[in-house]
């Protein structure tokens, strides 16, 4: 039965998400993007162990019923916490060791023994070089096998976490010749001889989160740290199917990314809610569109565009949540939301004016911190050319 | 009443609704797109056009068994997939087939078992009866909190002055739901029989909405009984349900757009290779599914908060701004899509472009 709104179970969990961000979040979000630079806020350190307690319980599959109805499960109540979350800090949520992209990776494709090794820690994921970005099959560190040793070899930019984790997934090729097929990911713990920090970049937004450049000479790491086959596909067929499991995690995690968007952009939306209320503006949807000022009209915008946005990413979360593919649908949320998100805390610095523009205020640190949600896990421009392939039906060799 | 908080998140449609949806869609497309264009140049639907729509036995569904109808239970959802379905063929013709729904709808709502029973029998017929509701009026700024048409009482009955404008089947109908403020007492509806004495109707001519038969009624001392008011009117709902009834037409259109769009890029050639594959073509495609699906989901939502008896206003409000804009965005760019071709007549990008600009000025009809 077609019903928009959330179920008492995630509603829960969409309340005890929003007491972490108001109560531990917010009051410190401020103090950390003016530190920047800094290990583990101490603040984080209970709320890891609290996610790290309710983990199994997450990743535990529920089973599906029988009768084909519908299931809300990990994806969407995932998506319900992140925006919370978010709605305090993304970038204090970026922090919480534990919780990196390399987790996530090892926990879907570890073997028993790298999830008993690597699954308690703080695991960062390392995919991005100097020359590729989007373009992640064209990834140049090199591996290469030696005795029992993997030897890695080259340059890793943007790498979250990759400061404080206790280990990074990093993409290398077996073979570059080979393409696609040849990149598989590794786990080097920190520490590992011929793994060097380059840097810690200084940030636009998401300051607290910290983002890494990492240099690889002759880093030798034991023989088992490899997620996956060492196998290089030699099929087209094969190679299709060893890259597309990579990227078909990525249906799961743009939904997540999108969340964040949601969250930052209520967050300015609420802020500039309360200051324009006490200047005597109320939105209170009693007049049509053009029957409104032009700023109560902006609010409506806002509202309307964060509204659609958060369905869409509902919908795309639900989709995986029912085993539906939902690869353009996850593309379609990332996009929607990922601008929607720039555009809304952009225009609350405008609405409010000085106090938009202002420290005192979260405002222009939120507009701060949503650009890179339009530019990680797939920039907008990644989203719609997935998107435009899917409805045309095009490879991306036509449409490029 | 079932509350939302018991059910999960749920975009999957009963199998009553894809069995509905599926005819829908068929017929839309035999009976709606396929006349669509030259209804568009008639200014008119054809002759029988009314009396086919009969077999989606729209106008039966909801009325109670004892006033002739098959007594279905009200279901704004289905009136949404209704809507959009009918609008995915023309979205002029739609409203001329929803337009006795709409009155209906009305007064399934407001009117009580007495009302229903005095008017409803006149509805439940095997012929088309057209009937509607007159809420909008012919001034720039319009809004429907505050309405210019007036109502005094008189004796045991009112009397109705004013002038309704974007009345859809006006002219003809046989039964309007004329809104009007009451003196003293704030907007009120009264059930407007065709023929009453100081009621006429002029046909009006628009961009779009050229199939549809649209008027505006002057309502000069037009006396009704008491009988005639709907005493639990509730304007606000009135104009939300109307509201998401539009959108969901505009849904329905825009997905025309994006579907006559998708092939029309594929074959088109330019420099030697389809226009699709260029990325400024194809992030045109993308970004009216991206919106389409983001109006989608608004409508659906404030449907579904309107079924579930939830307070809906806000939702609706929102599924209008963003539909209104939105389709706005999606007809213009369907047009650029094709370039000359969606400018010339041949094709019916423009006629859908026209059409979707009625989308942010229409009130009161479609109501789901």
């Amino acid at each position: 039965m077609i019903n928009l709104e959330l179920p008492q179970k995630l509603l829960t969990v969409q309340k005890m998400s929003h007491q972490v961000a108001s109560g531990v979040f917010r009051p410190i979000s401020r103090k950390y993007d003016l530190i920047e630079h800094c290990d583990t806020p101490e603040e984080l350190k209970p709320i890891a162990q609290m996610m790290a307690a309710m983990r199994p319980s997450r990743a535990k599959k529920e089973a599906r019923p029988d009768d084909g109805s519908t299931v809300n499960g990990a994806n969407l109540s995932g998506i319900v916490g992140a925006e919370e979350l978010c709605w305090g800090d993304v970038g204090l949520l970026l922090s919480i060791p534990g919780s990196g992209l390399g987790n996530a990776a090892i926990m879907a494709v570890g073997t028993p023994e790298q999830k008993e090794e690597f699954g308690k820690l703080y695991c960062a994921m390392a995919i991005t070089e100097p020359g590729a970005g989007s373009d992640s099959a064209a990834v140049s560190t090199t591996a290469r096998l030696e005795g029992d040793e993997w030897v890695l070899n080259g340059e890793k930019i943007y790498c979250t976490a990759g400061q404080r984790c206790d280990a990074i997934v990093v993409w290398a090729t077996l073979d570059k010749s080979k393409g696609k097929a040849a990149i598989k990911s590794f786990i080097v713990p920190q520490g590992a001889p011929g793994m060097s920090l380059v840097r810690v970049e200084d940030k636009m937004g998401l300051r607290i989160s910290d983002t890494a450049a990492l240099s690889f000479d002759e880093c030798r790491i034991p023989k088992g740290n490899i997620l996956g086959s060492a196998e290089v596909a030699d099929t087209e067929e094969a190679r299709k199917k060893a890259f597309g499991g990579v990227m078909q995690t990525f249906d799961n995690t743009r939904p997540q990314v999108a969340a964040m968007a949601l969250g930052v952009a209520r967050a300015a939306l609420e802020i500039t809610r309360e200051l324009l209320e006490k200047e005597g503006v109320k939105a209170d949807y009693s007049k049509s569109l053009y029957n409104s000022s032009a700023i109560e009209a902006e609010l409506y915008r806002m509202e309307a565009d964060l509204d659609a946005a958060r369905l869409m990413t509902y919908k795309a979360a639900w989709m995986a949540d029912n085993g539906l593919p939902n690869s353009k649908d996850a593309s379609m949320c990332k996009a929607k939301a990922g601008r929607m998100g720039n555009q809304v805390t952009l225009k609350c610095v405008e609405l409010c004016g000085e106090l938009g523009y202002s420290e005192r205020f979260l405002l222009e640190k939120l507009a701060r911190d949503s650009k890179i949600i339009d530019i990680f896990e797939g920039t907008q421009q990644i989203q719609q050319l997935i998107v435009a392939r899917n409805l045309l039906g095009l490879s991306s060799r036509e449409l490029k | 009443m079932v509350t939302s908080q018991d059910l999960p998140f749920d975009l999957s449609l009963s199998e009553e609704q894809r069995i509905g949806r599926e005819s829908m869609r068929r017929y839309a497309e035999r009976q709606l797109r396929a006349i669509a264009r030259s209804a568009d140049e008639a200014g008119a639907a054809p002759e029988g056009f009314y009396a086919g729509t009969m077999e989606l036995g729209l106008s039966l569904m909801p009325i109670p068994e004892a006033f002739g109808g098959a007594g279905m239970p009200r279901s704004p959802v289905s009136n949404v997939l209704n809507a959009e379905d009918l609008g995915h063929g023309d979205i002029s013709l739609a409203l001329g087939t929803l337009a006795p729904l709409s009155f209906i709808n009305a007064l399934l709502d407001f009117g009580d078992e007495a009302q229903q029973e005095l008017f409803l029998p006149q509805l439940a017929q095997e012929h088309f009866v057209p009937a509607t509701v007159a809420l909008m009026e012919p001034r720039a700024t319009f809004d429907p909190g505050n309405l210019h048409t007036r109502a005094v009482r008189d004796g045991d009955g009112y009397l109705i002055t004013g002038e309704k404008s974007m009345v859809i089947l006006g002219a003809s109908a046989e039964l309007i739901l004329v809104v009007a403020e009451l003196d003293g007492e704030g907007p009120a509806a009264f059930v407007v029989p065709a023929g009453s004495e100081g009621l006429s109707a002029k046909a009006e001519s628009y961009m779009g909405l050229r199939a549809v038969e649209v008027a505006t009624l002057t309502l000069n001392q037009v006396r009704v009984g008491a009988a005639h008011r709907l005493m639990q009117f509730d304007l606000e709902r009135l104009v939300d349900l109307g509201r998401i009834g539009t959108a969901a037409l505009a849904v329905g259109c825009c997905q025309a757009v994006l579907d006559y769009c998708i092939p029309y890029v594929k074959e088109r050639k330019a420099f030697g290779e389809p226009i699709a594959w260029r990325q400024s073509v194809a992030f045109m495609v993308a970004d009216i599914a991206i919106e389409l699906e983001g109006m989608r989901l608004l409508v659906l939502r404030a449907a579904s908060r309107a079924e579930q008896g939830l307070p809906f206003h806000r939702e609706a409000h929102l599924a209008r701004v963003y539909a209104a804009e939105k389709a706005m965005q999606i007809g213009t760019n369907g047009v650029q899509l094709f370039g000359g071709a969606g400018f010339v007549r041949d094709y019916p990008l423009e006629m859908w472009y026209r059409n979707l600009r009625a989308i942010g000025v229409l009130d009161g009809a479609a109501l789901v």
